[in-house]
């Protein structure tokens, strides 16, 4: 098909949930209301580390109003020496972490649950219960967690054969890095820090949960996977997956921190005790204190280059906090950090390190801003020391097609170097600085992914089309699911409805996770709508009389081609679907499958920043980012994804931060002191979609969501040196900071 | 919470007199418009049995101008102060204080006298009244009485108020020829956050020397501070670099902060000082138009 042809892909439709987003109508988890309803609390723990010696829920079951309580009693066992795997979580963990069991491991810890008639007599009841702790020390920062003598949160897990924090390691490995730093001419080696940041979605975890006399379970939530709840909240209630039916809300942002359950289990097992359907809805405070921000971290890179502007070695060690179990994203900081680069020589390390905070989730590219933000503000400084211009030398070591990435594969046709490129000509390059301005660049890399996907097209009786794929659209994946099959169906946009089902009305579908959605939902809508057409020629064939082959389907409708062109009139999808029923019965196809040929994305960053030095304020006053995106489905919800992203980096880069007290308590559980950017602190972001299709995709596609969020720490870190001649290599770079630097 | 009684008495003797029968110790708590005090109830930090709202009494909603000088009702919410040309163009720094408040939705509610009986020590505008030398009228069981202020507070989250008592206005002095005020305060972000330091300026000036002059300072201690020393550096200066320098050391000596999750205290020390001279510059152009 021919690009310019194209009359739906590319276009920037009318969003489908944007009437009822706008209007108040659309529903998220906490709208859902049900007969018979209570509600559902946590009690959490008071302690960031502490045996739990006994729990009493005696007085809690008595008070007037309370029809359950639950405690890991409830759940089912997972020994914590056998690992119970489900995609990148291991439900001993997962168990654990929605309701305690040996050990209270953070502040804030779900360890018992009450169900009563408000929500008030549950949070009442919640007071009631009794628990003795045996109190320990605790490790909130990566320093004390692996320190010698820290406290250990976990016996089980050996690091080196002794008890340790570090829970798990990574490596990847090319060339001889010894070697390559003898064939430098320059080597710079510098240290960073990042803090906790989290995602920062403005809806609250929530769900209704209604559990029958016979455990048929059905759960309303908001996710990015209902099919991820319904396994999770399987594994932990032992209810089989067969007998629970998940249905995905609206989302109220998600980044990643969807992606695993708090709630539901434990609101399935208060619904099962009390035979009532029972809702909870977290608030701000309980969503800071225990839902999974991403990892703080600690790393050291170092890099070395030539005289020339090549570099010969690259080296990097990466420590990221993983809460109370195992799990930190050291593969995104490890895997993606060089990335972008032809290097022949390389050598990085993850190290996943448990203290007493809260269980990271993933957050948007999970781990690769911690390790881009070290390698691209190193890069900054070898290219000023080489005097070369931050972005030529990027060109002059981009990876391309063919070039082996440290993390493995052998990348096909990319759009690394287009995207610097594009930076390269675009005019906030060239455009003038005043005093205390400074400008900043880096680039970054996400893997994308694949996986498992399954959707249905059906024809309605008058001629219409019902898409129903199975991932929570998060990002605009109904909108481009709609381009993709009015553009191959040839027929107008409104007549495609989009939805997306739940675990009973849909194949298995992997969660909206990892840029993949629209990569595999396009693929399996695709090939549901290919054979979708390919019926409709045989129904027109059957009605013509003619052999299908003879048939080809343009703009709408089965035109007879070849032999028999112009012999008959051409049958419209209202016609065919009119003739549905004696031609053979209703129209449909599904395909499900899991999918592969998922390519890795590509950005580079130009950021422009102002700092106010008497008060050590840094603010963003112009940015842009270039992408490889593929190609842009729906360029209005693409350019929404790189300025989502480029604003979370943002906030990550000058404000947010989990702050602990002396206590070992989050000192900043709410969106005052945790400061997310507001619309005034941001200029316009303005974005470049460079489009380098990927091959082994239909439409091209090749995730989006991801990479924005990668080059901004190191992109602001460079253009705040590049203004006022500092370095700063701990974030965020909040004004105390910077001042106290600037003024030392 | 639970059961809580909720009262909207039409006179100041009747919010007065429910307000006196409270016993306990805030049980019952005043409601002007609620932008602190529902989230407090939210989180638990309140926990009242009553509440009193203020807003139908009309003394607390009246703004009136008495030959130059402004009494401005304790409830009356900031949108309804901007409307009120005059008193901006009289008090441009109390104005943008208080505007400074939140956000648009903020606006609709948010109080002076909310702001001030919070007595949160970031609150934002307690200094800009300070330097403004306006005062308060209150009422309570034992009658009514005025206070300065900068003596209005006792610590964080505590007045000088006694029980029973409501502030019912603000009482503003006759603006003087050539003076004017102004306002800044520090925050990480652009809006809708909380000053980590907070910085007023009241200056008048003749024949361009300075004849009268009020700094105050919000967040840097348990109270916002009306900087004497500050006042005494600047009266009968040029302004003169000298001058200005004493009087900002003046403010950094009077911070007597806490290293907290805002802020450090050097960095509150040091921002004090950079802000009086970013206010008192306003303040000058100001006093100079006016
Ligand atoms: C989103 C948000 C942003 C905010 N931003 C800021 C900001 O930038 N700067 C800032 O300073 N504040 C800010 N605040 C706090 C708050 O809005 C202000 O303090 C506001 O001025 C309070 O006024 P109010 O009328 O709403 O007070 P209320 O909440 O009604 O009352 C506050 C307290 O004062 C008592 N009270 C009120 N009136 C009287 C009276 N007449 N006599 C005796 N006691 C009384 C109440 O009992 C209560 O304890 C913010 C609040 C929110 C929710």
């Amino acid at each position: 098909m021919n690009e310019m042809d194209n009359k739906w892909i590319g276009k920037n439709t009318i969003r489908p949930d944007g009437a009822d987003k706008v209007t108040g109508r659309a529903e998220y988890a906490a709208d859902t209301i049900m007969p018979g309803m209570i509600w559902g609390k946590v009690l959490r723990s008071p302690h960031p580390h502490a045996t739990i010696k006994s729990i009493n829920t005696k007085k809690a079951e008595e008070l007037d109003g309370v029809f359950s309580v639950a405690t890991s009693a409830d759940c089912i066992d997972f020994p914590v020496d056998t690992p119970v795997i489900l995609g990148i979580q291991d439900i001993r963990w997962m168990a654990r972490n929605v309701l305690a069991k040996e050990k209270v491991l953070f502040h804030g810890h779900p360890i018992a649950a009450v169900a009563a008639r408000t929500e008030e007599i549950a949070e009442k009841a919640c007071e009631l219960i009794e628990v003795e702790y045996d109190v320990h020390p605790w490790a909130i920062d990566i320093d004390d967690a692996i320190k010698p003598d820290a406290p250990i949160l976990h016996d089980f897990i050996k690091f080196d054969g002794r008890p340790s924090n570090i829970a798990g390691t990574l490596e990847h490995k090319k060339g001889n890095v010894e070697e390559g730093f003898k064939d430098a001419d320059i080597i710079i080696e510098k240290e960073f820090e990042t803090a906790a940041v989290h995602q920062g979605y403005l809806e609250t975890h929530a769900c209704l949960v209604s559990v029958s006399p016979d455990d048929k379970t059905t759960i309303w939530s908001s996710s990015q996977g209902q099919f991820m709840v319904r396994a999770m909240t399987s594994f932990i209630t032992g209810i089989p997956q067969s007998s629970i039916r998940a249905i995905p809300a609206e989302i109220g942002g998600g980044f990643g921190g969807k992606t695993i359950v708090y709630l539901e289990p434990v609101a399935t097992i208060l619904s099962k005790k009390s035979g009532r359907p029972v809702k909870m809805v977290m608030t701000r405070e309980e969503v800071m204190r225990a839902s999974g921000p991403t990892s703080a971290s600690k790393s050291r890179v170092k890099i070395g280059a030539t005289n020339n502007g090549k570099i010969t070695a690259a080296q990097g060690t990466f420590y990221l906090q993983a809460g109370a179990f195992p799990g930190a994203p050291i593969r995104g900081a490890a895997g993606c950090c060089l990335a972008p680069y032809d290097i022949p020589n390389a050598h990085t390390f993850g190290y996943d390190v448990v203290s007493n905070r809260s269980k990271v989730a993933a957050y948007r590219a999970p781990g690769a801003p911690i390790g881009a933000y070290a390698v691209e503000c190193v890069l900054d400084e070898v290219a000023e020391a080489l005097k070369m211009c931050p972005l030529e030398f990027r060109l002059k070591n981009a990876a391309k097609e063919g070039t082996k990435a440290v993390h493995g594969p052998t990348y096909p046709v990319m759009g690394y170097v287009e995207t610097l490129e594009a930076c390269l000509s675009h005019p906030h390059y060239k455009a003038p600085l005043k005093k205390l301005q400074g400008r900043g660049y880096a680039s970054g890399f996400w893997f994308n992914a694949g996986g498992e996907s399954s959707a249905q097209v059906n024809i309605t009786e008058d001629g219409n089309v019902v898409v129903t794929t199975g991932h929570p659209d998060i990002g605009g994946s109904r909108a481009s699911i709609a381009n993709i099959t009015a553009e191959l169906l040839g027929i107008d946009i409104n007549r495609v409805s989009v939805i997306i089902g739940d675990t009973a009305t849909i194949g298995f579908s992997n969660l909206t996770g990892g840029s993949r959605v629209l990569f595999a939902s396009a693929l399996v809508v695709t090939e549901s709508t290919n054979q979708v057409i390919d019926i409709l020629k045989d129904r027109a064939s059957k009605i013509w009389n003619i052999d299908k082959e003879a048939i080809e389907w343009e703009n709408g409708e089965a035109r007879p081609a070849g032999d028999n062109a112009g012999k008959f009139k051409p049958l419209s999808l209202v016609e065919l679907a009119e003739k549905a029923t004696p031609t053979g019965g209703p129209i449909g196809a599904g395909h499900q499958v899991n999918t592969v040929g998922a390519e890795g994305g590509f950005a580079t960053h130009i950021c422009d920043v102002e700092v106010d030095v008497e008060l050590g304020i840094a603010r963003i006053i112009r940015y842009t980012a270039a992408q490889d995106v593929g190609k842009a489905i729906h360029p209005a919800y693409v350019e929404g994804q790189l300025q989502g992203g480029v604003v979370q980096g943002i906030g990550w880069a000058l404000n947010e931060e989990y702050i602990y007290n002396k206590e070992g308590k989050l000192d900043n559980p709410g969106f005052l002191d945790y400061r997310i950017p507001v619309c005034s602190d941001l200029p316009m972001i303005d974005t470049i979609l460079v489009e380098v299709p990927n091959p082994k995709h239909p439409q091209g596609v090749r995730g989006v969501g991801e990479v924005p969020i990668v080059p901004p720490l190191s992109a602001i870190a460079n253009a705040i040196y590049n203004a006022i001649g500092t370095r700063f290599y701990s974030l965020p770079m909040s004004p105390p900071k910077v001042l106290e630097k600037i003024s030392d | 919470m639970s059961e809580v009684k909720f009262v909207s008495p039409e006179t100041l003797e009747q919010a007065v007199d429910e307000y006196s029968k409270s016993s306990k110790e805030g049980k019952t708590k005043i409601l002007a418009g609620g932008t602190d005090l529902l989230v407090q109830i939210r989180s638990g930090a309140s926990q009242p049995d009553t509440i009193i709202d203020i807003k139908n009494i009309k003394e607390l909603k009246e703004i009136s101008n008495y030959n130059g000088s402004y009494t401005i009702g304790a409830a009356v919410a900031g949108a309804v102060l901007d409307e009120e040309k005059d008193f901006g163009n009289n008090w441009p720094g109390v104005l943008e204080a208080l505007r400074l408040i939140g956000s648009e939705q903020i606006q609709g509610r948010a109080s002076l006298g909310g702001n001030l009986c919070n007595a949160s020590p970031a609150g934002d505008s307690v200094p800009a009244l300070i330097a403004s030398g306006a005062t308060v009228n209150v009422k309570g069981p034992e009658g009514e009485r005025n206070m300065p202020i900068e003596s209005f507070h006792a610590g964080p989250g505590k007045t000088n108020l006694k029980n029973g008592e409501i502030v019912v206005n603000f009482q503003f002095p006759k603006k003087q020829k050539h003076s004017g005020d102004a306002y800044i305060r520090m925050i990480p972000r652009t809006e809708m956050d909380i000053a980590v330091v907070g910085c007023a300026v009241n200056v008048t000036i003749e024949n361009d020397k300075c004849v009268d002059a009020r700094v105050a300072l919000g967040a840097v201690a348990p109270t916002a501070l009306l900087v004497e020393d500050a006042s005494k550096a600047l009266i009968g200066s040029n302004f003169e670099k000298d001058a200005v320098e004493k009087a900002a050391l003046a403010c950094e000596a009077a911070c007597n902060p806490i290293d907290d999750k805002r802020g450090t205290v050097s960095y509150r020390k040091k921002v004090s000082k950079v802000l009086f001279k970013r206010a008192l510059e306003k303040a000058i152009e100001r006093a100079k138009r006016g």
